[in-house]
């Protein structure tokens, strides 16, 4: 086995198993409380679960299997071909290469704002795109635009829309059902009060368990999203074996953010978890319910952000370049083990 | 890469298959048989350096060892290191046309060198150049991670003669372990060495 320098991060791997550990469990606890409480009362609420879980799931898996179309038709954004963009092209080219993955397709957006995202369902069918703005008015030389897009190519490596997808599902089952139920409270509930004969009823129950699911798998599936982006960041730095440049690449980008308008920032909303930066520093969430409360100060919205800090990213670049800059005599981090 | 590594975002490098970069020598008297292409003499490594003393470090050391021979029989040329302008280094070494092996020889001593102080995954390609009478350019590349080879024919401009290429790919299907994927095939335009 030849040898390799480049260490895993434990600890970043210990936080993710967690995390989709906590998701897990959350979700488990969630079918059984339905179970528990439509075996309990055996009321209409059954119907109101039955229906969620097929529109959620339903949902999930059509944003999944659409989602290049749906990621590029929200940006704006052109498939450009290699004639169209050829640096772009050559530079994913030589990525690919290097990582041996399949090439995706490389999409240009019209979008001042400079950012990136991967998208797509598996790795046949993801697209790269980049925005004009990272092109022509971030300033990045070739270095660091290959930086950011190493960035997304190991997002896609690392399937990520597909582990979101699936880490969101819950959410948007929880979601779905604080809606319905609210609503059947609305129009039918003094039907259904009678039916339980003066005892709470069943659809409020069923509201309150999928606030506090919603609330408590929203804030992990944001944990997860920042883990994820810390993960992709790593692989894309160990790809280029350029650490610093990624992190300027960062440094700039973010710069950049802080002079664009509202207007786009509110349009990139929908696509902000896949985003190389995250386009709005504060989300409210697309299902209803846990709202981002403002004025938290800068720890609620860390809780509440797709990314982490520049800070937190910028520190673990510098932990890679060092890593990367050791010496070959006893630097080497002998086999890696598996 | 495996389920879980998938699952919990951590790719890791991917090292470089080297072995079948031997095959060449004998492919190339297929090619010469077969399509009169003979080789140039002249071939290159191409890899993406790492930031940081330590590689630079291994890589003046390559230099050096394939220097050491230059300008003797059969030693070629010295190397030339060229920075191309994605940020990607080549080395080129230069022998004369019928000195195949010998080229083959020194590319893998860079090979080696690199995959020795573990930057192995750095490898992107080795390419290897070849004229016909009609003077028209011909490289075989070779993709490190694959452990595959595709031709790349560029004509003038940003043109590359692709029914050359498919034509090349179906002369050496029984030499070398040719790149199915097309896909795959990317041209590298004004790469050092053709």
């Amino acid at each position: 086995m030849a040898r390799t320098r480049y260490a895993p991060d434990r600890g970043l791997t210990v936080r993710m198993t967690v995390t989709m550990f906590l998701l897990g469990l959350v979700f488990v606890a969630f079918v059984a409380a339905l179970i528990g409480i439509m075996t309990a009362v055996h009321a209409s609420g059954a119907a109101i679960v039955l229906v969620a879980l097929i529109f959620g799931g339903g949902s999930a898996i059509a944003s999944l299997f659409y989602s290049d179309k749906i990621a590029l038709a929200a940006a704006g954004a052109k498939v450009v071909t290699p004639r169209e963009a050829p640096e772009l092209h050559a530079i994913v080219d030589r990525l690919c290469a290097l990582a041996d993955m399949d090439k995706p397709r490389v999409a240009i957006a019209p979008t001042v704002m400079p950012n990136a995202f991967a998208t797509g369902r598996n790795s046949k069918n993801s697209v790269l795109c980049v925005t004009e703005g990272l092109l022509y008015r971030s300033k990045l030389d070739t270095e660091e635009l290959e930086g950011v897009l190493a960035h997304e190519l190991s997002h896609v490596a690392h399937k990520d829309v597909q582990v979101m997808t699936v880490a969101s599902l819950l959410a948007i089952v929880a979601g779905l059902l604080v809606r319905f139920a609210f609503y059947s409270e609305l129009f039918g509930g003094g039907r259904r009060s009678n039916d339980n004969q003066g005892g709470i009823p069943v659809v409020l129950i069923i509201m309150a368990v999928s606030v506090v699911v919603y609330a408590v798998s929203f804030l992990l599936i944001r944990v997860l999203s920042r883990y994820r982006e810390l993960a992709a960041d790593r692989s894309g730095a160990l790809l280029t074996g350029q650490p610093s440049k990624l992190a300027s690449a960062l440094t700039k980008v973010s710069q950049g953010m802080a002079y664009i308008p509202n207007e786009d920032l509110r349009a990139a909303e929908p696509l902000n978890a896949f985003y190389f930066a995250p386009a709005m520093k504060l989300t409210g969430g697309g299902g209803g319910g846990a709202g981002g409360g403002r004025g938290g100060g800068k720890s609620l919205s860390q809780l509440f952000s797709t990314h982490p800090s520049l800070e937190k990213r910028l520190e673990q670049l510098a932990k890679i370049q060092r890593q990367l800059g050791q010496p070959t005599a006893g630097g080497l981090s002998a086999g890696s083990g598996d | 890469m495996g389920f879980l590594d998938t699952l919990l975002g951590r790719s890791k490098p991917v090292q470089p298959k080297l072995d079948d970069l031997f095959a060449l020598p004998s492919a190339a008297i297929t090619l010469q048989a077969s399509t009169g292409f003979t080789p140039t003499g002249s071939g290159s490594v191409c890899f993406r350096s790492v930031e940081g003393k330590t590689f630079s470090d291994v890589e003046s050391d390559v230099r050096d060892l394939l220097n050491m021979d230059a300008g003797k029989p059969g030693g070629g040329l010295p190397v030339e290191v060229t920075r191309d302008s994605y940020g990607y280094t080549w080395l080129v070494s230069s022998h004369l046309s019928d000195e195949l092996d010998a080229l083959v020889t020194d590319l893998h001593a860079v090979n080696s060198a690199l995959v020795d102080n573990g930057f192995g995954p750095q490898l992107l390609c080795t390419l290897v150049a070849f004229r016909d009478e009609r003077e028209r350019r011909l490289a075989l590349v070779y993709l490190y991670k694959r452990g595959t080879f595709y031709p790349f024919a560029p004509l003038s401009g940003q043109e590359r003669d692709n029914a050359l290429e498919i034509q090349i790919k179906n002369v050496l299907a029984d030499d070398l372990k040719i790149e199915q994927d097309l896909t795959r095939w990317f041209p590298v335009w004004g790469a050092p060495g053709m």
